[in-house]
């Protein structure tokens, strides 16, 4: 099998493999035909791949292809190159790692970029490939390494590179202390589960015997050394996994809020005593194997919701922690990588073109466009030069520019909206859960059952009356009630998740089932979020030119023309006068390219020279206008979008029209949302006259719109609506966060911002609003649920408690009624669907 | 019969063994990541191969 060569492998795209028949042999996708070299064996679609192939065959490693092929799915793309000098500082060392008593430290990292199995293999042989790492560990459900390794032999960077060139993306994490809380709980989970179902089971056992026992007969002596076992068993699941059921309820009863705990205390609490009592009496019932089911059940359902909250948060967590955070401190006169979280006040920091600011400060030199949408919500950028300030977490679009830095972390203004949102968060009301709602009805219908059954049957003794009343204690426990909920929202939970809607509380779903009210921001979440090329009018040919003269500015009208000219978006523009292919249209090269204030930017191709930028620019470079360009500008203008204009040798020869459009979709899903029961608004940072324009082309009532808003007016406007219908708030920037915090529901859209994903308590993995519409359905679909399982167990409940008050209980139907009602709450939950579509391409 | 005096006692005691090493396991991480380890175990000792080109 090994002997196979290796540029035979299968590919997804056979189509295009079969015409020219060689396929990459790192990441097996076709090889253009250009570099196809005949004299070598093996073929690479990029040099990514040859440097990656190369590496791994160096060290020896090729059963990674082997395996990969059996095990796993394509190889990742391999894409550019860092320094991660950043990652060598000794005060990034000092912070990230822990020291490990051999001598060595140990780091902890968050890894991109794992696709299967073999990835895990590959990664873990990092100590044969680095001297100097004594071990690498990959957890693939989590995806981070654990490195352990020696800073005198090798530096991380040295890692960090190698490892790029392989194909996977490092990021630091902090192992802080909710990692570590979580870790615990997950275990004392596990523990108290382990414990409480070895009790369970081996009581059972011991429960079998003496139903056999009872019906043919047994002697005294073995059957007090059963009860004996059973009591024992019975207590230690009680007193050690059953224990949370008493501090909860305990906890509740000193809040003075109604919980599901207190019912099962309770049923739990009188069962232990009076079985006790009657196992040291030794007469009368005990109910021991029953006690010690409820409380393995009841845990099961608690672990898997827990779990499964925990792992959407990670999910979310772990996305955020992908985003580099490293910076370029100036020291001596030289730019110096380092991480953004080192950084202190009054240093100097350099910004490139097309990465984002680490700081607040003041820009010392240079001048540039920034994009402050994330903090403004505004999506027009804004021009800044020397003195003006800027903002950590914006975007610097066109030049390099130095700032001296007056606030790192917390004191920036990204991270005082941060702490804006931990405030918001808190201020958050509580909303008690239905189950617990009936939790506290529960308790005082069942005590004074309790109380009428002691009555009825005095006249036995009050030993019968005792003993039958904690006989309804116990079958009144409402072990499926507790499960149901749990159950239902954990799996409502796991199907959110396959649909990549990543939902970090319960609550959500409760809150969601009744319409109400969703606010939406405008950029990013109903439009598209950047800047697109909308239509074009001029030579195809130009386009393309123009891209090239705007290669290397980020610029958002520039990134726009040249996603234009490179995904082949022409024929669908309109306007466009004659087409060039894309290879063709590669061959264009900028020269003497200069960039200046406001947009404009200018180049020679092909001997000609072209200006591009807005009429302002254009006025002041003295190139003349057609008359018919007028009209198509202002067309442009009229469809709420900009036109950009590109000159030829002094002559306005296409006209491009630029802006962040609507998604195509958001105006049909408005109409489902209101067709739904919900009141949509829009609160948003942008300029009122823009927000009124999206909103009436989105269907919105004007009351309800609202634009021109600060971070804090957004919570003060939620704060406001004091109407007891849930508010929604749909927001992507880390202006959204804090009402994202404080919101009903927060829902952060995709590809949002660090803060808003940490804020909100969903994330949609997916764009647009789509997915919101799905979120509502599964909301009300499992509410239903909640309520069918609900109904159903507490029929269960109440015929066992009819039993308990006629007298004709045992434990013996005790124990059979239980699993029973339990059984039947899961197959609900689990067998009714969730959302009313099929899910579309997705992972089920 | 008289056996299960001892033997209902040993079952138990060998089950509180059971239970104070499954506590042992999972205090020591062994529960925390179920998806890597059981894969580990496909990777086969392969020995080095000759460079081929």
């Amino acid at each position: 099998m090994n002997d196979q060569p290796l540029f035979k492998r299968a590919t997804a795209n056979a189509a295009v493999a079969e015409i020219d028949g060689v396929s990459c042999a790192h990441c097996g996708l076709p090889v253009p035909i250009g570099k196809i070299r005949r004299d070598k064996e093996e073929q690479f679609c990029c040099s990514g791949c040859g440097t990656a192939y190369q590496l791994i065959h160096d060290y020896g490693l090729d059963a990674y292809y082997d395996m990969e092929r059996t095990l796993g799915s394509a190889v990742g793309e391999v894409a550019e190159l860092g320094e991660y000098a950043e990652l060598d500082s000794f005060e990034f060392v000092e912070q990230f790692s822990t020291n490990d008593p051999r001598g060595i430290k140990r780091i902890r990292f968050g890894i991109h970029g794992i696709h299967c199995i073999a990835c895990v293999w590959l990664i873990e042989k990092l100590p044969q490939m680095l001297p100097g790492i004594t071990e690498a560990t990959v957890n693939w459900s989590t995806a981070t390494l654990d490195l352990f390794w020696n800073p005198g032999e090798v530096k991380l960077s040295q890692v960090a590179q190698l490892l790029r060139r392989l194909g996977y993306r490092l990021t630091p994490i902090r192992f802080g202390e909710k990692q570590i809380q979580n870790t615990i709980e997950t275990r004392n989970h596990l523990i108290r589960l382990g414990v409480a179902g070895a009790a369970a089971g081996n009581n059972m056992l011991i429960a079998l015997g003496l139903y056999f026992g009872w019906f043919s007969g047994m002697e005294a002596s073995y059957e007090l050394m059963f009860r004996y076992a059973s009591c024992f068993l019975g207590l230690v699941s009680l007193l050690w996994p059953g224990m949370v059921f008493f501090r909860s309820a305990w906890q509740a009863l000193k809040m003075g809020t109604p919980h599901m705990d207190l019912p099962i205390a309770l049923g739990l609490g009188a069962g232990g005593i009076g079985g006790l009592v009657n196992t040291i009496r030794g007469e009368g019932e005990i109910y021991f194997d029953s006690l010690g089911m409820l409380v393995f059940l009841l845990l099961i359902g608690r672990f898997i919701q827990f779990r499964q909250q925990l792992r959407s948060a990670d999910a979310v967590e772990l996305l955020y922690q992908l985003t580099p955070r490293k910076a370029r401190r100036i020291v001596d006169g030289l730019p110096v990588e380092t991480h953004a979280d080192l950084l202190k006040v009054n240093d100097v920091v350099q910004v490139l073109a097309g990465e984002l600011i680490p700081v607040d400060g003041s820009i010392l030199s240079g001048q540039t466009a920034i994009d402050e949408a994330i903090l403004t919500g505004e999506s027009i950028p804004q021009q800044r030069a020397a003195g003006d300030e800027v903002a950590a977490g914006t975007l610097n679009l066109e030049g390099t520019i130095t700032v001296r830095t007056t606030a790192v972390g917390a004191q920036t203004r990204v991270g005082q909206l941060s702490q804006m949102v931990e405030k918001a968060a808190n201020e958050k009301p509580a909303i008690v859960q239905w189950a617990n709602r009936i939790g506290g009805v529960f308790v005082v219908i069942v005590i004074g059952l309790a109380l009428l059954t002691v009555m009825i049957w005095w006249h036995l003794g009050w030993l019968t009356a005792l003993d039958r009343a904690i006989a309804l204690l116990i079958v009144a426990c409402p072990c499926a009630l507790a499960m149901a909920t749990p159950l239902a929202i954990a799996i409502a939970l796991g199907r959110a998740a396959q649909r990549g809607m990543l939902i970090k509380s319960g609550d959500v779903l409760q809150r969601l089932h009744r319409p109400g009210t969703i606010w939406l921001d405008k950029t990013g979440t109903v439009t598209e979020g950047r800047m697109k090329l909308v239509a074009w009018h001029g030579p195809g040919e130009l386009l393309h030119q123009a891209a090239a003269v705007q290669d290397h500015s980020a610029h958002p009208v520039a990134v726009a023309m040249k996603t234009a000219a490179v995904k082949q978006e022409l024929e669908t523009l309109d306007g466009v006068t004659e087409n060039v292919s894309v290879d063709e249209a590669k061959r264009w090269i900028a020269s003497d390219v200069q960039q200046t204030a406001h947009g404009g930017i200018q180049g020679v191709v092909a001997g000609r020279q072209i200006l591009i930028g807005n009429r302002h620019f254009m006025d002041q470079a003295g190139v003349s206008f057609a008359a018919e360009c007028e009209e198509v500008a202002r067309d442009i203008l009229d469809q709420e979008l900009s036109p950009v204009y590109v000159a030829v040798d002094g002559h306005v020869a296409g006209v491009a029209a630029v802006g962040d459009p609507l998604r195509a979709d958001s105006r049909q899903r408005v109409g489902e949302l209101k067709q739904a029961g919900w009141r949509v608004g829009m609160l948003s940072g942008d300029h009122s006259e823009i927000v009124t324009r999206v909103a009436n082309h989105l269907g919105l009532e004007p009351k309800l719109v609202h634009g021109g808003l600060l971070p804090e007016d957004k919570v003060a406007f939620l704060r406001s609506q004091t109407d007891t219908q849930t508010q929604v708030m749909v927001g992507d920037g880390v202006n959204d966060s804090a009402a994202l915090a404080i919101a009903g529901v927060g829902v952060a859209v995709h590809g949002g911002s660090e803060i808003s994903m940490q804020a909100a308590s969903v994330y949609l993995n997916r764009p647009g609003l789509e997915p919101i519409l799905d979120l509502l359905d599964l909301s009300r679909t499992t509410m239903a649920t909640i309520r069918i399982t609900l109904t159903v167990s507490l029929l269960y409940n109440a015929s066992a408690v009819a039993l308990a008050m006629l007298g004709i209980i045992n434990p013996l139907i005790a124990a059979a009624l239980m699993p029973f009602s339990s059984l039947t709450v899961v197959s609900l939950s689990w067998f009714r669907r969730s959302f009313r579509e099929p899910t579309m391409g997705g992972s089920r | 019969m008289t056996v299960l005096f001892i033997a209902l006692p040993v079952a138990l005691v060998i089950s509180i063994l059971f239970v104070i090493a499954f506590v042992f396991c999972v205090r020591s991480g062994q529960f925390d990541d179920l998806e890597t380890p059981p894969r580990r175990i496909l990777f086969d000792d392969v020995p080095q191969r000759k460079n081929k080109s």
